[in-house]
């Protein structure tokens, strides 16, 4: 704990918003902090950290899961660069479940 | 402008530049869906659902018709089923305004409300388990149905490009998907340098409270490769932007016209769109059904957005 913290105060630059489904593998936490200069880097740094948070965005083959969109500055990563997106400090990461939208 | 009968004043709405909310070097217009006869842009798509419907056989007087939506679809198909003598059945998020519910009461149509906490999501679910005990009612499925699709290739985009042949872009709500996936794949015939924006509003927690993964929802019509990006917006950012958008230009608009507006302003830059370029920003509804929501209230557009977060949307 002791380590992590102290890596916390160096550079956990990127914040990834948790959606309510995923808050188990975090304590609850709504946010959590991350490294990784790509969206695979950081999924795999949260994975470490959050066991179970990284891998549930991901389907077996290592690609985004089908019912999980992932943005990044609000903007979906899949119009992006997928998980290779480039990531840089100080960017938030949302992560929400694919939903039906009002209509 | 003279129609034999309400279905045909739907669409042709009206396309208005916004030359004050227009960031420098790009042109935004909105087109005005609130200008249809129930006020919104599901006019187009409950006519196209209910003529697709009769063409099969589907419908004669006295059936009834199943529908989930959150209010605009419902209200649009209750105003073309009361004269056609269809009974309808709503399924809506119990969390809707008050307006909606009372509109659907007035054409005579029933409401099964879903579980707020489970968003639309809850409606579809519902409508499904609904229909499938009941084999005399008729579910169109906006979500998964081609005409929804149609209307808006065949009419939305259709009047965007005989207004505006030199348009660059089009930004539009993502909700079951119509609107970007029928309007986007026209103009991208059009012309396929055509650039199609999905604003995607960020429901609250509550919406987004699915208990596992196999919840999860892609409406089955929504076609992404028609897209060039999906961005997402706050309920800040979009009561922000509607309430520019009332005060820069007079138009009193919902509150996803201010999602889709705020999406706008943000791929209005050199790095999307080259300068000079004339984008189209779709205006679902006006602002009218959702006055009794606060979202128009004075006071602190946080405070109130943070209040409004699960509700919304809805």
């Amino acid at each position: 704990m002791e380590r992590e913290s102290l890596r916390e105060s160096e550079s956990m630059a990127i914040e990834v918003r948790v959606p309510t489904m995923l808050r188990t593998h975090t304590d609850g936490a709504k946010k959590v902090h991350g490294e990784g200069e790509t969206l695979r880097e950081l999924l795999a740094d949260v994975e470490r950290r959050y066991p179970g948070l990284g891998s549930a965005v991901l389907d077996e083959g290592g690609k985004l899961h089908r019912f999980m969109n992932v943005y990044v500055d609000d903007e979906d990563v899949r119009f992006l660069g997928g998980v290779e997106t480039p990531l840089s400090d100080g960017i938030e990461v949302s992560i929400l479940p694919a939903v039906a939208g009002g209509s | 402008m003279l129609h034999r009968d309400v279905s045909g004043a739907v669409g042709d709405t009206p396309l208005v530049r916004l030359p004050n909310l227009s960031p420098a070097g790009y042109e935004l217009y909105l087109k005005l869906e609130g200008a249809n006869p129930t006020g919104s842009i599901k006019d187009r798509v409950a006519r196209y659902l209910l003529e697709q419907a009769e063409r099969e056989g589907r419908l004669h007087p006295g059936s009834r018709i199943l529908e989930p939506t959150s209010g605009n679809t419902g209200i649009a198909l209750a105003a073309l089923c009361a004269p056609k003598g269809y009974k309808l059945t709503c399924v809506m998020p119990e969390n809707t305004s008050d307006e909606r519910r009372r509109l659907l009461d007035l054409y005579g149509a029933d409401i099964v409300f879903s579980p707020a906490n489970e968003g639309s999501n809850g409606s579809v679910r519902l409508a499904r388990e609904l229909a499938e005990g009941d084999p005399d009612v008729f579910m169109p499925f906006q979500y998964g149905n081609p005409a929804n699709v149609r209307a808006h290739y065949e009419t939305t985009g259709a009047e965007l490009i005989a207004d505006l042949p030199e348009v660059s872009a089009l930004v539009a709500g993502l909700g079951t998907g119509g609107t970007v996936t029928g309007a986007g794949r026209r103009l991208k015939e059009h012309n396929p340098d055509v650039k199609i924006f999905a604003a995607e509003p960020e429901y609250g927690d509550l919406v987004y409270g699915l208990r596992n993964m196999d919840e999860g929802f892609i409406p089955p019509i929504f076609d992404a490769q028609v897209l060039d990006g999906r961005i997402k917006v706050d309920s800040l950012k979009a009561l922000r932007a509607t309430r520019e958008l009332i005060a820069a230009e007079g138009i009193f608009a919902g509150v996803s016209t201010g999602a889709a507006v705020a999406v706008a302003l943000k791929v209005c830059t050199p790095r999307r769109l080259p300068e000079g370029s004339k984008v189209a920003v779709i205006s679902p509804d006006g602002g009218w059904k959702y006055l009794s929501t606060g979202a128009y209230d004075p006071g602190d557009l946080t405070a109130l957005a943070g209040e409004l977060e699960d509700t919304l949307w809805a």
